[in-house]
């Protein structure tokens, strides 16, 4: 098993390199949906405690509207989309050219909910054929579940394999920012990569540089 | 306002007045408190797996198991002259966040924690005196060990206090 608390800063750069082209697909593909320029920053690789996972977005109680997929096959995970529930709202007015879209509404209106699966699925699948091509790993996307929730809330879901291993995990965690006329940024959300334990080595093995020990 | 104990994912921690203990966004997770309303010393856990045998390797984090954390809970309160036989229990959490069609097991992790709470809880016969759990919101809990009140947040229902 390996002690992720100790994983060396050459193998975070490796995972932040396969994060890079996966995003760079999901942004292509998200930027085609919008007709907008979309950005992804280059992820951040991080072991973060679980104490401290909800920091990591807005602090623990932000709430978000989050799709989750499963990740199958060679390396199993965990991944997420998640934006704050007014980008979210935003987002699929846009999409649809519905404005009474509300992701606060409560139960959720179901073709908001299923043009944000819609999306996450196509975010998913177009970061996951990136990072298959590059590693010839063969990785699927389950169908895609949605919850508008607490950022720990939802996080904990995808925390579960993991916990049984240790008190760490690894986040491959994407900015996507959206470049308004004037050139200004502005945030929208995550994308998070949650590797299971087991699967962290499988994917440093694909490209030829596996753990020590 | 006396100053919050915060609980993190996988910890657990006491409060004693004019102290308050807090755990935020409890989803599939258990927020368990044991107090007593005697000497109201009060410790809460926040526990992600339903039993310590889920442990795959390496340094167990007892706080992280139903079974473990509420054991030495109950181990610290007694050091703090809280009496076995008084400890009452208030729990929440246990939600389904997402609805998956594919059967994973994983999916059902939250009514299992519930389930292994409760069946743990009865063995030590330490009565529940409130619940809140199951459904698919996300809830964020807050204990005073004074009043014995739990304040309980979720996202859609707003604050109650039970």
């Amino acid at each position: 098993m390996i002690d992720l608390s100790k994983i060396g800063a050459q193998y975070l750069d490796i995972l932040r390199e396969v994060g890079n082209i996966g995003a760079g697909n999901a942004a292509t593909a998200l930027s085609q949906m919008l007709n907008k320029t979309i950005d992804m920053n280059v992820p951040a690789v991080r072991v973060v405690p679980f104490k401290e996972i909800g920091d990591t977005v807005g602090g623990e109680e932000a709430v978000v509207a989050a799709v989750f997929l499963l990740i199958e096959g060679d390396a199993p995970g965990n991944m997420f989309f998640m934006l704050p529930v007014n980008e979210a709202s935003r987002f699929i007015q846009q999409l649809t050219g519905d404005p009474s879209i509300d992701f606060s509404d409560e139960p959720l209106n179901e073709m908001a909910s299923s043009a944000l699966n819609e999306v996450g699925n196509i975010l998913a699948g177009s970061y996951l054929s990136a990072l298959s091509d590059f590693t010839k790993l063969n990785l699927q996307p389950t169908p895609p579940a949605i919850a508008v929730d607490m950022t720990t809330a939802i996080l904990s879901f995808g925390l579960v394999e993991l916990s049984r291993a240790g008190d760490y995990a690894i986040v491959i965690d994407t900015e996507i920012n959206e470049k308004n006329n004037d050139d200004t940024i502005r945030s929208k959300g995550h994308f998070f990569l949650l590797p299971d334990p087991d699967s962290l080595n499988k994917i440093l093995q694909a490209l030829g540089v596996p753990l020590d020990g | 306002m006396g100053e919050v104990v915060k609980v993190g994912m996988a910890d657990l921690n006491i409060a004693k007045p004019p102290q308050t203990i807090r755990t935020s966004g409890l989803g599939s997770c258990v927020g368990i408190i044991l107090y007593d309303e005697k000497v109201n010393v009060s410790g809460m856990a926040h526990i992600m797996l339903p039993n310590s045998s889920y442990a795959r390797a390496g340094v167990l984090n007892r706080a992280k198991y139903a079974d473990t954390a509420i054991n030495d809970l109950m181990d610290i309160l007694s050091k703090e002259g809280v009496a076995k036989y008084r400890i009452k229990a208030k729990i929440a959490g246990g939600a389904q966040m997402f609805k998956f069609s594919s059967n994973n097991e994983a999916m059902r992790i939250g009514p299992r924690n519930v389930e292994a709470v409760k069946q743990i809880l009865e063995k030590l016969k330490i009565p529940i005196i409130y619940e809140d759990v199951g459904g698919s919101s996300g809830r964020t809990i807050e204990f005073d060990p004074m009043t014995g009140l739990l304040e309980i947040r979720t996202v859609n229902k707003g604050v109650v206090q039970v």
